[in-house]
């Protein structure tokens, strides 16, 4: 190669490198373009999904005003909506699911990655994993036929009696039983997330540097104390990540609620009363919608779901941030 | 694509001079109503062998099939609410009714047998405004004095999605119920007082198939189909009637169809000692003066063939077919005011 080079005029060698630096610069160029056309896009996909649903529920929203966010009155009759009892099943069934998921996924995080022998690692991790490759009407299905009537027969009767008379919790665990309602809503949610803060929560785990975790067992720690003191603040970003994740498909999670929370446009004290969250009220009546103002109720329903996701995100974010800058890291 | 085809195999045949092969049609496009699906689906079928032309029915819903007509995606709509009058007229649309069903209460009580319950309007509405929410209520207990009825709360199931079968069963509450008239109404979606919504008529069978002491409302053929326990009815002139086919055409028999614009009776609460009172039909709607006029005249004869040959199918089905004269006078209006750019009808007999 050299004597090739040597033997080429000195003004021939600079030429031809002058035209491979030129062509990696041009070839530079086009990719920095499209990757950032690429996020662009995600971007002006993003705005275009906003102002749409903005133009479309915006009928509805200049018709009742703030009403629109207070009022529990959803009547197509009438032609009055208000968007109180979906907001309310939608947050009340994703918080319930992320109380217990996020428990329980952490818990089969810490068991795979700091306590399972190792032959049984793989298969329970895949099988957690498998449960986020049903589909959800599957969910929705089993919910309704097996699970419904299960809580039905023993756990609701059960919860009833247990906290009878008792002020506060009576009033939570209220009949009669349907089967269906928030909790079972929240219950198959739970499974549904699961998975998506466990593979999320191990792989973060994973990441712990071995020589973090062994001084610690070298100075005595236990297991729980190396987990609490070292694994979980190093991960907890991750962590916080995978319950975010979570709790989108919570809070979106369409069919499986639709088959089993009931879908009545009320608000009730009761955990085991049916409810109706903004996906399933939009899955079911938005085909079957006439009249300008239904659909723009619902589409308005679509955009206030939109904006509720975007605030819980942008609060985990800065939640994140606060933690970061307390502990300087 | 479809179109574009059509457009090829009209030219091609022209060309050829061979316009007449049936062969070459594209299939007929509809969308709407979910409640007589079933026997269009089973229409479409038997029609495809006969004549090797298809039917795409999309059972999106009545409010859907309104709305795809109108929006002229689809040759036909397919409703199981009429459309009123002025609308039919501002939109340049003819309808007429396709088939009658049946809506039964089906109930989930334990020692409660078919038919051995009966309700009436009144009592209904008041089950379905939460006003009464035990069995055991003296007004249900009024109207059936033999049956041993438990201490057990109701528990309502209604249609959680728009439907015509709301429509239906609601206006035979509003009929016989002066406060569900006025705090409930009629409508394909309403704001219900009490219970759990369920999604189609297979999730309002399943529901009560499942809860003990659940009542809830579905067409005759999901009932019969899922085992359901029915009940009879109290119809207008008073008397008990029994969920049959020969109740629902009763009841069909003794509509006054002339009465409204787009053949658009309601035939809930008919007069007659043996009509049932929760019968309602479906009704299709195409323009008048269609863009596509070989699409329109392919759907007519498609329909015309339904009325035609497709009684006993829908016999089978628990559906009921339409009376020969109200047959009679769908073919004269289609005769008279369906008609292709050039003023000439497009339907010209079977």
């Amino acid at each position: 190669m050299s004597s090739v080079s040597a033997a080429m005029p000195r003004s021939a060698a600079a030429t031809a490198r002058d035209a491979t630096v030129r062509r990696f610069a041009l070839s530079d160029a086009v990719f920095r373009a499209a990757t950032r056309i690429a996020a662009l896009l995600v971007l002006l996909i993003l705005g275009g999904v906003a102002i749409s649903l903005v133009a479309g529920a915006w009928p509805a929203l200049s018709k009742f005003g703030a009403a629109f966010l207070v009022s529990q009155s959803w009547n197509p009759v009438t032609e009055n909506f208000g968007a109180l009892a979906p907001i309310y099943g939608t947050i009340v069934t994703a918080a319930i699911s992320i109380l217990i998921a996020v428990p329980i996924g952490i818990g089969i995080a810490i068991f795979l990655t700091e306590l399972c022998p190792r032959p049984l690692r793989r298969p329970i991790g895949i099988a957690v994993e498998l449960l986020a490759g049903i589909p959800s009407i599957i969910y929705g299905i089993w919910g309704l036929f097996i699970f419904a009537p299960f809580l039905q027969t023993t756990v609701q009767p059960f919860l009833i009696n247990l906290f009878h008379g008792v002020p506060g919790l009576s009033g939570l665990f209220a009949g009669p039983p349907y089967g269906i309602g928030l909790l079972t809503s929240a219950l198959i949610l739970a499974i549904m997330v699961l998975p998506f803060i466990t593979s999320i929560t191990k792989d973060v785990f994973d990441t712990v540097p071995s020589v973090l975790k062994e001084s610690a067992y070298g100075i005595g720690c236990t297991t729980w104390e190396v987990t609490r003191r070292v694994v979980i603040p190093y991960t907890r970003v991750g962590i916080m990540g995978g319950v975010m994740l979570g709790l989108g498909r919570a809070l979106g999670e369409t069919m499986a609620v639709t088959f089993v929370i009931g879908n009545a446009h009320r608000i009730s004290a009761s955990l085991f009363a049916p409810a109706t969250t903004i996906s399933a009220t939009i899955a079911n009546e938005f085909t079957e919608a006439d009249g300008e103002i239904y659909t723009s109720s619902l589409i308005a329903l679509g955009f206030l779901l939109f904006v509720i996701t975007f605030l819980i995100l942008a609060l985990a974010r800065t939640m994140l941030l606060r933690i970061e800058k307390r502990t300087g890291a | 694509m479809r179109h574009f085809l059509r457009t090829t195999a009209i030219a091609v045949a022209f060309a050829s001079g061979a316009f007449v092969t049936a062969a070459v049609a594209a299939d007929i496009s509809g969308a709407g109503a979910t409640f007589p699906y079933p026997i269009y689906a089973k229409w479409a079928d038997a029609y495809k062998k006969e004549t090797g032309i298809g039917l795409n029915y999309q059972s999106i819903g009545s409010g859907g099939g309104i709305k795809q007509i109108k929006a002229k995606t689809v040759t036909f709509g397919a409703s199981d609410a009429p459309m009123k009058g002025e609308d039919l007229d501002a939109n340049g649309l003819a309808q007429f009714p396709m088939v009658m069903g049946g809506i039964v209460p089906v109930v989930n009580l334990e020692g409660i047998e078919p038919g051995q319950l009966v309700l009436d309007g009144a009592t209904l509405a008041d089950i379905f405004a939460g006003k009464i929410a035990n069995w055991n209520d003296a007004a249900i207990q009024k109207l059936n004095p033999d049956a041993k009825l438990p201490d057990m709360a109701i528990a309502v199931v209604h249609r959680s999605d728009g439907s015509g079968t709301t429509f239906n069963f609601s206006t035979f509450l509003a009929e016989t119920s002066a406060e569900w008239k006025e705090k409930v109404g009629v409508n394909t979606a309403l704001e219900w007082p009490v219970g759990i919504g369920a999604k189609g008529n297979e999730g309002v069978a399943n529901n009560v198939a499942q809860t003990q002491g659940a009542i809830g409302y579905v067409e005759y053929a999901y009932a019969k189909q899922n085992k359901l326990t029915y009940t009879d009815l109290i119809n207008k002139d008073g008397q008990k009637v029994e969920p049959t086919a020969a109740s629902f055409s009763a009841a069909a028999a003794n509509a006054d169809w002339s009465s409204q614009p787009g053949y658009g009776v309601i035939l809930a609460n008919q007069p007659g000692a043996e009509s049932w009172p929760m019968t309602a039909a479906t009704w299709i709607l195409v323009y008048k003066q269609p863009d596509d006029a070989t699409a329109t005249a392919e759907a007519l004869k498609f329909f015309a063939w339904a009325y035609e040959k497709g009684g006993d199918m829908a016999a089978e089905l628990d559906y009921v077919p339409m009376p020969e004269s109200v047959v009679k006078s769908v073919e004269q209006m289609w005769a008279k005011d369906i008609v292709g750019s050039d003023g000439q009808p497009l339907y010209k007999g079977m």
